[in-house]
């Protein structure tokens, strides 16, 4: 599991990154979302790897094994939202650069 | 119990944020309704900020470093969010709410009635700028950058055009990508010490297992990159000139305190989690933060030689200002960053008004060469060595003003005497070279050699930079008509030049409170027991 885990992140950062220096400003904000994709498993990640174990600590429980770390999801959650809200400005942003210079290079003109 | 004092430190917070939300619903055809709210909040905010920096004042050395602590939610600390104001936050929040009011008068002789939510985007961006230099958490720190991040989106693309706009995008790429890695640092630090909240980080390096340190050096490295690409260190500032000289004025006067959240960032969590209590991880890239300043300070000053047009030259300034405060975190000496502190706030001020000062003066140029150009044509060549012979006796009322007010600032950007950026420097350099103090004898690192003799050159480059705008612009144009200069739009840049004259003149206190800051940040014990036994609001309520 952690191979796999490890192996997607490592997949999405490795395309996210190449697509964010590609010239074309589509390439780029589909970097963009890869790459935060990436940054979400990450997070994950770092809060342990526990399979069949609840986020949720009930009153009076004592052993912490049993259950999952309930902050990174709260944080991934966070995240998630933040970035997706970032995106579609970024898209916004794209079309304006778009009308205005008539071309999606993201310098705003063909080289 | 409501008492002011007690959530005095969540006031700068919620204020402009109340502010920002409440303007959206009042329509934008009610203009003075809008101004209106919109000034007394900044006005507020100022009080507020003025009173935390004067309690800041107050604090006794024996009493703790802290000026106050609040939980929010009333959650025990180390589990929930707290919002934190000592020495060094209660004067940035101070230096935001100035600025912030001074790009607002600026904003309404014209460029608020541009675009929509102005004064919306403006309340946002001092939001964000706030709770960063108040939150006591690394992730709440991340959301606050966001916020204020998302602004200062809005805000460059106010006034719109194509410059802006691609300006824009390059901007938000880079921040973009910034705040993953700024997600990295954040989760990797989470991963090997298991809290988020600064203090009880910096209080568990110690005992983090020597096979995670590893990662933990590593996850600090990313969060420091994310804030060196904010502060714009080279080579990851190459995105600055180019954004702040696209932004309208009131906006790029405010971006001026957007490089120091990210030195900001840099120096309390340098000091406070990399200080000398972190065992092996002690000191953590000081050396980058030096050779990274150094290298900030020769692009900055090289770029503001070369900038073609005087928006740039004034980017390149905040280039340099940021270049010479990392240089001076990175040397790690108490009293050189006693001299930084004050440099930063003289630097920023005098950039602000430099770029407010940088419209007005392109305006008058614009609109004479028009007048100039329609009277050419209306009435032939012949009545032009009249017009010529007349205005050349009189220098215009607004011009005088500008001149003297860019003469001011060139002095402070260069570090000449009398005002406060010679006083800065003179603060800076005096410890790098006597590090022991005055009474023993010194051994003196090359390094500080270096960076001494960078913030001169630097400080004469731009000197020659700006000598030659002022002379291409306020005796070369003699000839042109009168500026149509509003009494409003000078206004802030005198408050932000009177300031800096302001901080000459009571350079000792100012001093003072620096060096308490200085020695505050150099000795975070004090800040994490504070931090760590927040008291909370009501803890016998609970049954």
């Amino acid at each position: 599991m952690e191979l796999i885990l490890a192996l997607a992140i490592g997949v999405l950062t490795a395309c996210g990154v190449w697509l964010l220096l590609r010239p074309r400003t589509f390439q780029v904000i589909i970097g963009l979302s890869l790459l935060s994709y990436a940054v979400n498993l990450f997070i994950f990640g770092m809060g342990r790897l526990r399979i069949n174990a609840a986020p949720i600590v009930h009153h009076g429980a004592v052993d912490s094994l049993a259950f999952a770390d309930p902050l990174p999801q709260a944080l991934v959650l966070t995240a998630i939202v933040i970035g997706f809200a970032m995106t579609a400005l970024f898209l916004v942003v794209m079309l304006a650069v778009r009308g205005f210079a008539g071309t999606d290079h993201v310098d705003g003109r063909e080289r | 119990m409501f008492a002011l004092d007690d959530h005095l430190v969540i006031l700068p917070i919620l204020l402009p944020l109340a502010t920002g939300s409440l303007l959206l619903f009042v329509n934008e055809r009610h203009r003075s309704l809008r101004a209106i709210i919109s000034l007394a909040s900044a006005f507020v905010l100022i009080i507020a900020a003025a009173l935390l920096v004067y309690r800041a004042g107050l604090v006794e050395e024996a009493a703790g470093e802290l000026i106050a602590t609040y939980p929010l939610g009333n959650w025990p600390v180390p589990f929930g969010i707290v919002l934190v104001a000592d020495r060094l936050a209660a004067l940035m929040v101070l230096l935001t709410a100035i600025l912030g009011l001074c790009a607002l008068l600026f904003a309404l002789a014209r460029w608020h009635a541009v675009g929509p939510s102005f004064h919306s985007l403006l309340h946002f961006l001092l939001t964000g700028l706030c709770g960063a230099f108040l939150t006591g958490d690394l992730f709440n720190l991340f959301v606050f950058f966001e916020v204020l991040l998302a602004a200062s989106y809005g805000l460059l693309l106010h006034g719109s055009g194509s410059a802006r706009a691609r300006a824009g995008l390059h901007y938000i790429a880079i921040n973009l990508a910034a705040s993953f890695l700024f997600l990295i640092g954040v989760a990797l630090i989470y991963g090997t010490t298991g809290t988020l909240n600064m203090a009880d980080v910096a209080a568990k390096i110690a005992n983090v297992p020597a096979a995670d340190r590893g990662l933990l050096e590593a996850g600090g490295g990313i969060l420091a990159v994310a804030f060196l690409v904010k502060a714009g260190i080279w080579p990851l500032g190459f995105w600055l000139t180019t954004t702040y000289a696209a932004a309208s004025a009131p906006a790029a006067a405010l971006f001026a305190i957007m490089t120091k959240v990210g030195i900001y960032a840099l120096l309390r969590l340098s000091l406070l989690i990399f200080g000398d209590a972190a065992g092996a991880s002690a000191g953590l890239g000081q050396a980058v933060l030096l050779y990274g300043g150094m290298g900030t300070i020769a692009y900055g000053a090289i770029s503001a030689l070369a900038a073609q047009t005087t928006a740039r030259l004034a980017g390149s300034m905040v280039l340099v200002s940021s270049g010479t405060l990392l240089a001076a975190i990175g040397l790690g000496n108490q009293a050189v960053l006693s001299g930084a502190l004050f440099y930063l706030v003289s630097s920023t001020l005098a950039i602000s008004a430099l770029f407010l000062l940088v419209e007005l003066v392109e305006r008058v140029r614009m609109e004479g060469a028009d007048i100039l150009a329609v009277t050419m044509e209306a009435y032939g060549d012949d009545e032009e060595d009249e017009a010529e012979q007349e205005i050349g006796s009189v220098i215009p009322r607004a011009m005088a003003v500008l001149g003297i007010g860019f003469a001011v600032c060139a002095l402070v950007l260069s570090g000449l005497p009398p005002l406060s950026g010679f006083l800065a420097k003179f603060a800076m350099i005096s410890p790098m070279l006597n590090p022991e103090g005055l009474a023993t004898p010194n051994s003196v690192t090359p390094q500080a050699w270096w960076l001494a003799g960078l913030l001169i050159v630097s400080g004469f480059a731009a000197l020659i930079a700006l000598v030659r705008t002022g002379i291409n612009t306020f005796w070369a144009t003699l000839e042109e008509a009168p500026a149509a200069v509003q009494v409003i739009e000078i206004v802030p840049v005198l408050i932000l030049l009177g300031l800096c004259v302001a901080m000459s003149v009571m350079a000792a206190p100012m001093l003072g409170y620096m060096d308490a800051a200085a020695q505050a940040l150099y000795t975070p014990a004090g800040y994490i027991n504070d931090v760590l036994a927040a008291p909370l609001a009501m803890p016998e309520a609970m049954p």
